[in-house]
């Protein structure tokens, strides 16, 4: 292995570590709203550090790796994805913590009836689905794996785009504040979703070095 | 598409050694070329086609044909110096002659049996010039050009191929023996040279390639395994041995 194949292969192993905390992150975050669970709540504020850490560390490696190694073809495309999907992952994080804030800033739990209803549940297990996909494509370099992330964001879609008419039908018959921070969070786990998208185009041009952000999947 | 240079179907035999292996390549006008591949490759050997520099090696022999302008440069109607004229050579190491900055700008000139004074004097300002060189030397053109730095001794080099006017530059190396800041003056003339000549350019340095060719020629044990736009070769090569090289994982 030459030098740039030992850095690449370093800094492989550290976005793969910053998949996993952030993917820890996202299943406190879920825990903590469907189970009103303030102490996970706590706990995700604290973790938010390492993640922010490791973001750090890897804009690092990068910026050295680009200055020291002048890296081309497949290891250019390599450090260039990874230095978005670094940034897409720390935003994703950032989402899973303000998703769980609400446990911490409102002392009513998201009714379960409005629960399955608006199909939070669903979308956060369609979510830990995409993660899972994602984390298995970069880790055995299958852009046959990233590619199932892009259905699935639309299933996401469809469930952000219905929830306005639930709430709206439903204005009257909760707490009014439960029902806003409940679309609140459908909206940005949405937000959410379209990252793990941009994170599976990443990876497809890595490994294919073809470009289909904004194009048709 | 028509083509500054081209070779087509090109074998090179050193006796029983084939150096080249049916090469067929286009060259752009007003574009940098880049050769590049590990030694031994054959990219000098390809390079020194197009001057027939090859032709004073006892055991080479060519097959195929090398076309500068539509014109067969092996034909036995070709002047070989007539052809020099028009393809000038730059090297790895600078190789000013043991003369003046002027004398070795207007060699070329005086060896075509030019003796106007006035005619020499505008066309070595007009090289020096094209050559970046012409402000640090312009007061100072009777000094040995062995006097000189290596980056600007190989610019007088680049000046005496401009002063005989030809249309393809071709350098072997041109900055290996140059440090960094003489390295990137160099460079910066190659890409303003381009505007008025055909260059094409041997290196090792792949940043080099990246930097200033249009087109990247990969030249592996006599083949030419891929030969492309730059930015394609060095983001997206289509052949893996291309990937390897360039990536270092030759071997």
């Amino acid at each position: 292995m030459n030098t740039i194949e030992k850095e690449i292969s370093n800094l492989k192993s550290s976005l793969l570590k910053m998949f996993f905390l952030v993917e820890g992150q996202w299943e406190k975050g879920a825990n903590a709203i469907i189970n009103y669970d303030q102490d996970i709540a706590e706990e995700i504020s604290s973790s938010e550090n390492r993640i922010n850490a490791q973001e750090l560390k890897i804009d690092n490696d990068c910026e050295n790796i680009i200055a020291l190694h002048a890296p081309v073809a497949v290891d250019l495309r390599f450090i260039l994805s990874t230095y978005k999907i670094n940034h897409a992952l720390e935003h994703i994080a950032d989402i899973a913590e303000s998703i769980a804030k609400y446990v911490s800033d409102y002392n009513i739990a998201y009714d379960k009836k409005i629960v399955d209803e608006i199909r939070l549940t669903e979308m956060l297990d369609v979510f830990n689905t995409m993660m899972d996909c994602l984390i298995e494509a970069f880790e055995n370099e299958d852009p046959s794996i990233a590619r199932r992330v892009f259905k699935k964001d639309k299933l996401i879609n469809k469930i952000n785009t219905d929830a306005h008419q639930i709430i709206i039908n439903n204005i009257d018959k909760y707490d009014k504040n439960m029902l806003l921070y409940l679309l609140s969070s459908i909206r940005k786990i949405e937000r959410a979703g379209d990252s793990l998208k941009k994170i599976g185009e990443e990876i497809i041009y890595h490994l294919e070095a073809k470009v289909i952000k904004h194009s048709k999947k | 598409m028509k083509y500054k240079l081209e070779a087509k179907n090109i074998d090179v035999f050193y006796g029983k050694l084939k150096a080249l292996n049916n090469i067929n390549i286009g060259i752009t006008e007003n574009a940098v070329t880049g050769l590049i591949g590990p030694s031994g490759c054959g990219k000098s050997t390809f390079l020194r086609l197009f001057n027939r520099m090859n032709d004073y090696i006892d055991s080479f022999k060519l097959n195929g044909d090398i076309y500068i302008d539509n014109t067969n440069i092996y034909d036995k109607s070709v002047l070989v110096d007539e052809l020099r004229k028009n393809v000038g050579m730059v090297f790895q190491k600078p190789n000013p002659f043991p003369k003046s900055i002027f004398d070795n700008v207007a060699y070329g000139l005086k060896i075509q049996g030019i003796n106007d004074k006035a005619f020499i004097k505008t066309r070595v300002k007009d090289a020096l010039k094209q050559a970046a060189l012409w402000e640090e030397v312009k007061d100072d053109l009777g000094k040995s050009a062995l006097a000189l730095s290596g980056g600007q001794q190989q610019r007088v080099c680049i000046a005496r191929a401009l002063a005989v006017e030809p249309s393809i530059i071709l350098m072997d190396e041109p900055t290996s023996a140059l440090d960094p800041i003489a390295t990137a003056k160099v460079e910066k003339l190659i890409l303003t040279l381009k505007e008025k000549y055909t260059i094409i350019i041997v290196t090792h340095n792949m940043q080099q390639a990246g930097r200033i060719s249009d087109y990247t020629a990969f030249f592996y044990m006599g083949d030419l395994i891929e030969f492309d736009k730059t930015d394609t070769i060095f983001t997206n090569p289509k052949m893996e041995r291309t990937e390897n090289y360039i990536t270092g994982r030759f071997g």
